[in-house]
């Protein structure tokens, strides 16, 4: 099949690829070169080929993270040619495609740089700051009891599109990688306004924000100066509007909640 | 540490003193823009120099100099401190970084751009509000000091003029981010408005620097 296409001859291409043994060690770009690559395979698939061969000439594969491969689970990273996930917007590294390169082309991958996101190994980077700001307060409480019935608290329309837009947040960090300041504030923003829009985000709502910005700036990330690269790279499209829902509700919730 | 010294040693909590701040600043621009106007009127600086007079001497402009000072230093420490943490969250840098494909170059070297203004800001305030304090300046023909003059003799310079015109540059490029950033800070983001912010700050960032740089250059061509 893949012979009949004209536009998928295989290509050659020079990988400039960052190795780290550990989080401590010191890394280096390394070259490689793969050879015969389909134009068809995904960015990760292609990895997947150079490690076979770096496995078949007894070397250390190169670590990346990777799960669902279809755009969905946000483990996927990489910094392409000085691009989070790449040269295309709106996608994961997964859903980049060998057709997007031309034969002969090099190739600089990196991984995602933040000193909150401190290095596993080779391209795995460690996002669990992500998680720590989302455990400081991106929740609900909920009665026990039996199970409400659906569509029972009346949201408007747009409300529920806006908060459903901020829920599509895979966490996959691009935001940081991307940012200058390496902050999480498009992260942040897009779980704050997610449940601060909602009638059931209401109980912990100036809580929350206040607990949430906390745990960022203690995790070190940097902060924002509206450059909007971040939703540039966004896989899923986080628009900035909530990093301006963001600022509001943090400044509400400092002049007005009962933390002193 | 109390929730005050909390919410202001936060990330967001600094920014929103530099946007409070700038939006100030950017007040100050107009009256002073205005103010200056009077440099063009063709009566050999009479009333310039009575307006000088009056900003010297009225004690509600007395007592706006100090906050427009605490607004200076609060703008510029508060973006230092910022810009320090900023560049301490990614010790590492990419070999290979394209952020001239995601962003715009203004709204990523407001630090450069900020140290251009602050540098013009220092030599701008030696050669006219230090003089106009401290030194020996002729009166005109009405009594006053003769800051017109002081003008017309620094603007007769080239390279005076030069580093005029290209710090009103340094400050179009500086406002045509901040201006809109600041709303955006502020939490001011709504469908209905933010178009209108955008247009308003990129016509207030022109039309402000172009009055500033037209003074100089009026000064070395036209007298």
């Amino acid at each position: 099949m893949a012979g009949n296409n004209p536009n998928s001859k295989p290509m050659n291409l020079t990988l400039k690829v960052w190795r780290q043994k550990n989080t401590n060690a010191s890394g280096q770009l390394v070259t490689y070169n793969v050879k015969d690559i389909s134009p068809e395979m995904s960015f990760l698939e292609m990895m997947d080929v150079l490690n076979e061969d770096l496995l078949r000439q007894g070397q250390d594969p190169i670590a990346f993270d990777h799960d669902c491969r279809e755009g969905i689970c946000g483990m996927c990273s990489l910094y392409i040619n000085g691009r989070a996930h790449g040269p295309e917007s709106g996608t994961t590294t997964c859903q980049l495609h060998m057709r997007k390169f031309s034969d002969g082309d090099t190739i600089v991958i990196e991984p995602w740089r933040a000193n909150a996101f401190p290095i596993h190994k080779d391209l795995s980077v460690d996002r669990s700051a992500l998680d720590r700001i989302q455990q400081a307060g991106g929740y609900v409480s909920v009665n026990t009891g039996g199970v409400p019935d659906a569509n029972e608290i009346p949201i408007p329309k747009s409300i529920a599109d806006k908060a459903f837009d901020a829920a599509t947040c895979i966490q996959c960090g691009a935001c940081v990688a991307a940012c200058k300041n390496a902050s999480a504030m498009l992260f942040l923003s897009a779980k704050v306004s997610q449940l601060a829009l909602l009638p059931q985000g209401q109980v912990e709502r100036k809580t929350r924000v206040e607990n949430m910005l906390a745990q960022h700036d203690e995790e070190g990330f940097g902060s924002c100066t509206n450059i909007g690269s971040c939703a540039a790279e966004c896989p899923v499209g986080i628009s900035l509007e909530n990093i301006a829902i963001l600022n509001r509700e943090y400044i509400v919730a400092k002049a007005t909640s009962e933390n002193v | 540490m109390s929730w005050f010294t909390k919410t202001f040693s936060s990330t967001i909590g600094r920014k929103l003193v530099v946007a409070l701040t700038g939006l100030f600043l950017c007040s100050f621009l107009v009256v002073h823009l205005i103010g200056n106007l009077q440099l063009f009127s063709a009566d050999e600086g009479i009333a310039f120099n009575a307006y000088t007079y009056f900003m010297t001497h009225n004690p509600v402009i007395r007592a706006m100099e100090i906050i427009l000072l605490l607004g200076f230093v609060f703008h510029i420490y508060e973006a230092y401190a910022l810009s320090r943490r900023n560049q301490g969250a990614r010790s590492v840098k990419y070999a290979v970084n394209h952020l001239d494909q995601n962003s715009s170059w203004s709204s990523r070297n407001m630090g450069l751009l900020g140290t251009v203004i602050f540098i013009f800001l220092l030599v701008h305030l030696y050669n006219f509000y230090f003089k106009l304090k401290f030194g020996e300046i002729g009166l005109d023909a009405q009594g006053n000091k003769n800051l017109y003059a002081i003008t017309e003799e620094a603007f007769s310079q080239w390279w005076y003029v030069a580093l005029y015109v290209i710090s009103m540059v340094a400050l179009a490029f500086h406002l045509i981010h901040g201006f809109q950033s600041a709303f955006q800070t502020l939490g001011l983001n709504h469908k209905k408005y933010t178009p209108a912010i955008k247009a308003v700050g990129y016509v207030f960032s022109i039309v402000v620097c172009a009055g500033f740089a037209a003074m100089p250059l009026y000064f070395f061509f036209f007298k």
